[in-house]
């Protein structure tokens, strides 16, 4: 009986993680209702319910995908999977305003800029405090602040140590997930409620992941406001963060003799 | 035919994602810049043309709404994918790292933002 339905389950691996997402999205929606009275979006609460159960899969396999290494739930790396998120999310250009889009365009660009910047120098100082020194390490953990993509693309690209690279992924989607997490909470401070402020959030927040999650999680609308500037983030990061900053960096902190 | 506008939407889908591979060889990254952004775009293009042009039913669109509608879902399998226990071997640095920035950008973030709420204010009122 048991292999019948691990074999149903990874034969149709997709259908059953369209059942589970399903099941958890029911779910979210009753809480939401009944505990929160709606003051706790449905999607934030399946969202983070979806975080603990990757923590549950992490834990129970050790593997790197969180619940998607079960074996039962494998179809979840598909459903969750880059392409069809990245299929979903071009979908909801759909419902853009290109009027709206064209006017943030500028602003958008900015946020971008100062999204990139900002989290890699913050980076940067926090490796300074916990005792780095050189400018490879220091670019790596860096650059993993900006997405953790950046973090191994930079530090493959200028030859950090693995344990820093791991570290610099570690930080980056420890950033995704706070995005994910704390972007309902603080909507109202970030007056994230227009298509504008959706594009700034999303220059600044970074990481496809984390904005897409934390604004599916506030506000559905916004989302591909939002996701049309946060697509640019990793690209532009693995442009400039090995090029450029690392430049600056090991004109600021030379290696030592 | 909502194939039709699934097509389409797959077709915008790769385009982008081309277009972002050639933008990183390029400009020599490793990475794909921009491709889902190109390909939003393309797509807002298409739509937009469509319309004009009158060649994108209503019955086409169906096939574009549908995976839209199928974001929150996807979004929610992706969570339940994440690392999460990587994210929490960071230890004090990861954590100290993350919170700080995030930090950081919801207040640039709020900053932009409230200069924002100014302006539609007075648009309405010339």
């Amino acid at each position: 009986m048991e292999s019948l339905l691990q074999k149903l389950a990874v034969e149709n691996g997709l259908i059953l993680s369209f059942a589970v997402v399903g099941l958890v999205v029911l779910f979210s929606g009753f809480i939401s209702r009944q505990l929160t009275f709606g003051r706790v979006q449905g999607s934030a609460i399946a969202i983070l319910i979806g975080l603990a159960l990757a923590y549950v899969g992490g834990r129970m396999t050790g593997g790197n995908k969180g619940l998607a290494d079960v074996t039962y739930f494998s179809g979840l790396a598909l459903m969750g999977g880059n392409m069809l998120r990245d299929f979903a999310i071009v979908a909801t250009a759909f419902e853009v305003q290109p009027a709206e889009a064209k006017r943030a365009g500028w602003v958008g660009a900015l946020a971008l800029f100062i999204g990139t910047l900002l989290p890699f120098v913050i980076g940067v100082a926090i490796a300074y405090i916990f005792g780095y020194r050189d400018a490879v390490s220091l670019t790596t953990i860096g650059a993993g602040t900006v997405t953790y993509i950046v973090g191994p693309v930079t530090g493959s690209a200028i030859g950090a140590s693995s344990e820093v690279i791991t570290l610099s992924i570690a930080v980056g989607v420890f950033k995704a997930i706070l995005v994910m997490i704390t972007t309902p909470m603080l909507a109202k401070f970030m007056r994230l409620s227009t298509p504008r402020s959706a594009m700034v959030f999303g220059g600044l927040a970074g990481t496809v992941s984390g904005v897409s999650a934390g604004l599916a999680a506030t506000d559905r609308k916004l989302v591909p406001y939002g996701a049309l500037v946060a697509t640019f983030h990793t690209g532009i990061g693995c442009l400039v963060v090995p090029s450029l900053f690392f430049f600056v960096v090991r004109a600021l902190f030379p290696a030592h003799v | 035919m909502p194939l039709y506008g699934t097509a389409l939407l797959a077709v915008c889908h790769l385009l982008g994602i081309l277009f972002g591979e050639l933008l990183g060889r390029a400009l020599g990254v490793q990475a794909n810049v921009g491709g889902v952004g190109i390909a939003m775009l393309l797509l807002i293009a298409a739509r937009f043309y469509g319309h004009q042009r009158g060649w994108l039913e209503a019955k086409s669109e169906e096939g574009v709404n549908y995976w839209a509608a199928l974001y929150i879902p996807v979004v929610i399998a992706m969570a339940m994918q994440q690392n999460v226990l990587k994210a929490l071997s960071g230890g004090p640095m990861a954590l100290a790292a993350a919170i700080t920035t995030v930090t950081a950008c919801a207040c640039c973030v709020a900053f932009i933002n409230r200069r924002e709420v100014v302006a539609p204010a007075e648009t309405p009122s010339k």
